[in-house]
């Protein structure tokens, strides 16, 4: 078996900026005094003379990413997640969501995947609390293919944008060469009518690895990435619901108000099934290596499958 | 300044008091009190210093203001009314169903504003944006950003204050209007801003200090203001809450609160007073 290349999509991000800089020309770039690791750094590193460092200030850098998509030009936003959705929440509502104005927001070290920096730092809620803004776009890329496909359709794409990526190296499942990102479209990965487990960010992998463990047990699970949290894809959801008759999401955030919550949402009007939500059950974080914290937290392939187990008894 | 400027600019602050009662007394709510206090600057920024055009309000190299004390909105709609971005008769419409002009400033959907605020504090951050912007394209506009004394308590008016000095943002101008009221009561003695001068000048600002209701005065504050290089500036200027109308100023209560019928008849009584003898 081939070595699985494994890459953080924070480095994915920061490498696109930069990419994408020169057919990007007026593109800004801003951080709040953590360039280097939610690596805007490359940007900053490739064009200087459009990156900002806004201090540790992410109110004020919320605001100002506000004023500057005002005059015209594109602009990212930059920090961890935490501090992005979480402390700058209501500049991101007020200044930027009810004018809907052009903003992309970069928010790394998402999750519980932050590990040794303990629970002020994982933010689990960051999916939930930008779902409540109308008009936010929220993409939560799942390897570095598909995070670099992102950050250029969110700047090709009028409006603002939550982008949201990782810490941890994970394994790059797209093939580069045949990806294509659709803004909006859930993408199945894989076939089954059994069961579908829906999964965003890191755990598409771990859902694809589930599915694996499931299908040598017999049970064939449909396993669908849903990259983009807002707008969901209402249709491939309601599908695999009606033709699988039972789902489990999997998101690396918080059990309440993100991608399981959606689907719930949507599936009760189209085609209530029984859905079991695999994340991080309304519990905060603590300091650890990030892969033992995903075990610990269930947020793995093992758990998944689990849950298939439980959730399959569910089905009428 | 020019005498016959100076007249037709206190005629027009007159007439844009009026537009603020009006709008706050067929609304039956609303924020006379700081809209009053900033009547005079805003009149005379859109009538005679900032370039813009009511024919096309989103034009590019247009100068921008941002009202971060967006609740005195009345007094921003009442400009740009009796300037030609909309008519004055929809002043009328101030906070109502269906109404453009919001409680708050909404740069969606009214020609003339730059800006969605209403959030203390906000304001400022989005026109150091658009200061940055300008600076990185080379265009020559300028920003203005109008605080209120209050709502400089919010911490991120003071990250903005950083912002903008580290980036030498010399072609934003922030106004803080100083009447020393806020909904609380005195601003000293709610949770003191004091001394505000000060803290500009210590986070690296170039401080005016002007008298709000003084054409003259507003003139050489603002020509003051333009040649400052390298550096953001403040005007911090002394105004009265409720200036112009009698039982309304420097009264806490005024600060959102709208005149009943009798109050609304004798504050455009007392204001047509002003009017007729201005243009006497």
């Amino acid at each position: 078996m081939a070595d699985v290349i494994k890459k953080a999509t924070r480095e994915s991000y920061g490498e696109a900026l930069a990419e994408l800089s020169s057919e990007y020309p007026d593109l800004i770039v801003l951080d709040a005094d953590l360039a280097a690791a939610t690596k805007t750094g490359i940007f900053k590193k490739a064009c200087p003379e459009r990156f900002f460092d806004c201090g540790i200030a992410e109110a004020n850098m919320m605001g100002v990413a506000a004023g500057i998509a005002s005059t015209g030009k594109k602009v990212f936003a930059s920090s961890f997640a935490m501090f992005a959705a979480g402390r700058a929440f209501e500049i991101v509502r007020n200044s930027i969501g009810y004018p809907h104005l052009n903003v992309k927001i970069g928010a790394t070290h998402a999750g519980i995947s932050v590990g040794e920096d303990g629970a002020t730092h994982q933010c689990n809620e960051d999916i939930a609390l930008m779902r409540t803004i109308p008009g936010m776009t929220i993409i939560n890329p799942a390897d570095d293919v598909e995070a670099k496909a992102a950050v250029k359709a969110a700047l090709d794409f009028e409006g603002p944008v939550y982008m949201r990526f990782g810490r941890l190296a994970v394994p790059v499942f797209n093939d580069k060469e045949t990806y294509k990102f659709e803004l909006g479209k859930g993408v199945q990965l894989r076939d089954g009518n059994d069961v579908a487990i829906i999964a965003t960010g890191l755990m598409v992998n771990e859902a694809l690895k589930a599915a694996e463990t499931l299908a040598a047990e017999g049970i064939n699970a449909r396993v669908i990435n849903i990259h983009t949290i807002k707008p969901l894809d209402k249709d491939i959801i309601c599908k695999a619901a009606c033709e699988t008759g039972v789902i489990v999401t999997a998101e690396e955030h918080s059990v309440i108000g993100g991608l399981g919550s959606a689907v719930a949402e949507t599936v009760t009007e189209c085609c209530p099934v029984p859905v079991v939500k695999v994340g991080v059950n309304d519990v905060f974080g603590h300091s650890g290596p990030a892969a033992d914290l995903l075990k610990e937290f269930g947020l793995c392939a093992e758990n998944i499958v689990a849950k298939v187990k439980e959730a399959v008894k569910l089905k009428k | 300044m020019d005498q016959t400027l100076k007249k037709q600019l206190q005629i027009t602050a007159c007439k844009v008091r009026m537009g603020i009662i009006e709008g706050v007394f067929n609304a039956k709510s609303g924020h006379p009190g700081g809209s009053l206090s900033i009547a005079d600057t805003l009149t005379y920024l859109y009538f005679h210093k900032m370039h813009v055009d009511p024919k096309s309000p989103k034009m590019a190299d247009r100068d921008r203001l941002v009202l971060s004390k967006g609740h005195t909105a009345p007094a921003l709609y009442s400009v740009l009314a009796q300037r030609g971005f909309f008519e004055v008769d929809e002043l009328k419409t101030l906070r109502k169903i269906g109404s453009r002009l919001q409680g708050h400033p909404d740069m969606k959907h009214i020609p003339g504003v730059d800006m969605s605020t209403g959030s203390l504090g906000q304001g400022i951050s989005a026109a150091c944006g658009m200061a940055l912007s300008g600076k990185i394209s080379s265009a020559g506009y300028k920003v203005y950003a109008v605080l209120g004394d209050g709502e400089i308590e919010e911490g991120q008016v003071w990250e903005a204050a950083m912002f903008a000095a580290h980036n030498k943002l010399d072609n934003l101008v922030a106004v803080v209007d100083n009447n020393g009221l806020q909904i609380d009561g005195k601003i000293t003695e709610v949770c003191s801003p004091m001394p505000i001068t000060d803290k500009f000048e210590a986070f690296g600002w170039h401080v005016i200090t002007m008298n709000a209701h003084d054409f003259d005065d507003i003139e050489r504050a603002f020509d003051e203001a333009e040649k400052i290089n390298g550096q953001p500036v403040v005007i911090v200027q002394k105004s009265v809450k409720g200036k112009g109308v009698s039982f309304m100023e420097d009264q806490v209560g005024w600060h959102g609160s709208a005149p009943n019928a009798e109050q609304y008849e004798q504050a455009m009584s007392e204001l047509k007073a002003q009017l007729e003898k201005l243009e006497g």
